[in-house]
């Protein structure tokens, strides 16, 4: 039976921990809601993995790591650039521009850290490939993945949390009335300001995360901070078309509705 | 015959049957089972599963029915059909359970989504000795200020009696500045 599914009911950790138990050779695909990425395994560890068309060649890998000058990066652009991965590590380990470990160091960090993008990924498909081996052209890993399913599972448990605090995404936000609350002084990541940047009455906060390009779990953790440090609630949205409650009252007289309220309040006095 | 309704929900255990028992007239209509997850079950023996119902006749034309809903959130399926067309709701919070605080939270944000009605919260079991104070239970829940967190022992009439009454008042009060 193909292994295939939904990260819905089958989540990135839970593959991991299934990969890991069965000592599973092949390629995890997944797509998401707006990316896809692919994780190989060679006999149940991390060998290969890649997000979207993210450039994850050794020289960008290294560059980005600041183990290749820009200018060597241009030349190893200009002039290798039909080399495979293998054939270009070992040129470069030859030349004394990096060692052997810094390599495998660095591979196995990116390798992970795309793992671990995918543990927010909590809307997407899934198939598992037996046939798909790791590329051969790519400089392959050995990566246990116990700890990253330890990682996983706390990812899980916090995107659960997340989910209890912010039930619904369509609700919108609104700065709070607290009188000394100064955005200004107050430290903000670079996201969390593209966030409040948006907190109008009028957004959802579906809207906010389309319009920051994050996923469910990121807006949520961001939304959580600001509600946490008491700068932001949570409201039904302005203009929002609020579905009229249904036969709230038997009656649409106002005066109607009073007197059957205030009837209600005797009664229970009287209880 | 003209009939309203209200409903009572809160995380499992908070105390909702008891509350509605301690004013309905009629032996409150459960769907009560006997709980499977151990977890649960060192808590209580039975839950709630789809309602809990109790009425209250005010004249020979009207009757206030209220709903409880079932408290464990694999069933929580039911609530939006029973906000339906409700009144007002009250939520239940159970004062010596603090691990059960962010589920009330997000019990009430989910209520609030579903019908713009007024609400008050309840915070029950305040005759227990450790129960938690009023103050910092609305801390906890990160209630405004003007939103009616009310002390309630739900197995006493009176308790019971002052929370509905300060909820009809909400809805009053609300009606009344809707005229404005």
């Amino acid at each position: 039976m193909a292994l295939r599914g939904n990260l819905r009911d089958f989540s990135i950790t839970q593959l991991l921990n299934l990969v890991n138990l069965a000592r599973k050779t092949g390629t995890l695909f997944v797509e998401g809601p707006s990316e896809t990425a692919q994780v190989s395994f060679r006999d149940g560890k991390l060998a290969y993995s890649q997000i979207g068309q993210e450039d994850s060649r050794l020289a960008t890998i290294l560059h980005k790591a600041n183990k290749l000058t820009a200018g060597q990066f241009k030349i190893i652009q200009q002039r290798a650039g039909n080399f495979s991965d293998k054939e270009l590590g070992l040129l470069l380990i030859n030349a004394g521009y990096v060692t052997q470990a810094d390599i495998l160091d660095n591979l196995q960090q990116y390798f992970t850290e795309v793992v671990r993008r995918l543990f927010t990924w909590v809307e997407g498909v899934f198939h598992f490939d037996i046939e798909t081996l790791p590329p051969a052209e790519r400089i392959n890993v050995r990566l246990d993945l116990e700890n990253l399913i330890i990682e996983g599972s706390r990812a899980l448990r916090e995107w659960e949390q997340l989910q209890d605090e912010i039930p619904s995404l369509d609700m919108a936000l609104k700065f709070a009335d607290r009188p000394g609350a100064n955005l200004r002084k107050v430290n903000l990541s670079v996201e969390e300001w593209r966030v409040v940047s948006y907190v109008n009455p009028r957004n959802t906060i579906h809207q906010i995360a389309s319009a920051t390009k994050m996923n469910d779990l990121e807006i949520r953790r961001i939304i959580y901070g600001l509600l946490q440090a008491g700068l932001v609630e949570i409201i039904r949205p302005a203009g929002a078309t609020r579905p009229p409650p249904v036969h709230v009252f038997p009656t649409e007289d106002k005066d109607e509705q009073k007197s059957l309220v205030n009837r209600l309040i005797n009664r229970i006095r009287s209880l | 015959m003209q009939t309203v309704k209200m409903v009572v929900t809160g995380p499992f255990n908070a105390g909702k049957t008891e509350f509605i028992s301690a004013v309905s007239e009629i032996d409150v209509v459960s769907t009560e089972r006997k709980i499977s997850s151990m977890v649960e079950k060192s808590v209580k023996e039975a839950t709630t599963v789809a309602m809990d119902f109790g009425r209250i006749t005010v004249d020979e034309d009207l009757v206030l029915y209220l709903f409880g809903t079932p408290g464990q959130k694999r069933f929580d399926f039911m609530w939006e059909i029973l906000s339906e067309g409700m009144l007002g709701f009250i939520v239940m919070v159970d004062s010596t359970r603090p691990e059960t605080f962010r589920e009330a939270r997000s019990i009430l944000e989910t209520f609030r989504a579903y019908a713009p009605t007024p609400y008050v919260v309840a915070a029950n079991k305040q005759d227990m000795t450790d129960a938690w104070e009023i103050d910092d239970i609305r801390h906890a829940l990160r209630l405004d200020a003007k939103i009616k967190l009310l002390p309630c022992t739900a197995t006493q009439r009176e308790p019971v009696k002052s929370v509905l009454l300060e909820l009809l008042y909400s809805i009053l009060a609300e009606m009344e500045s809707g005229e404005k």
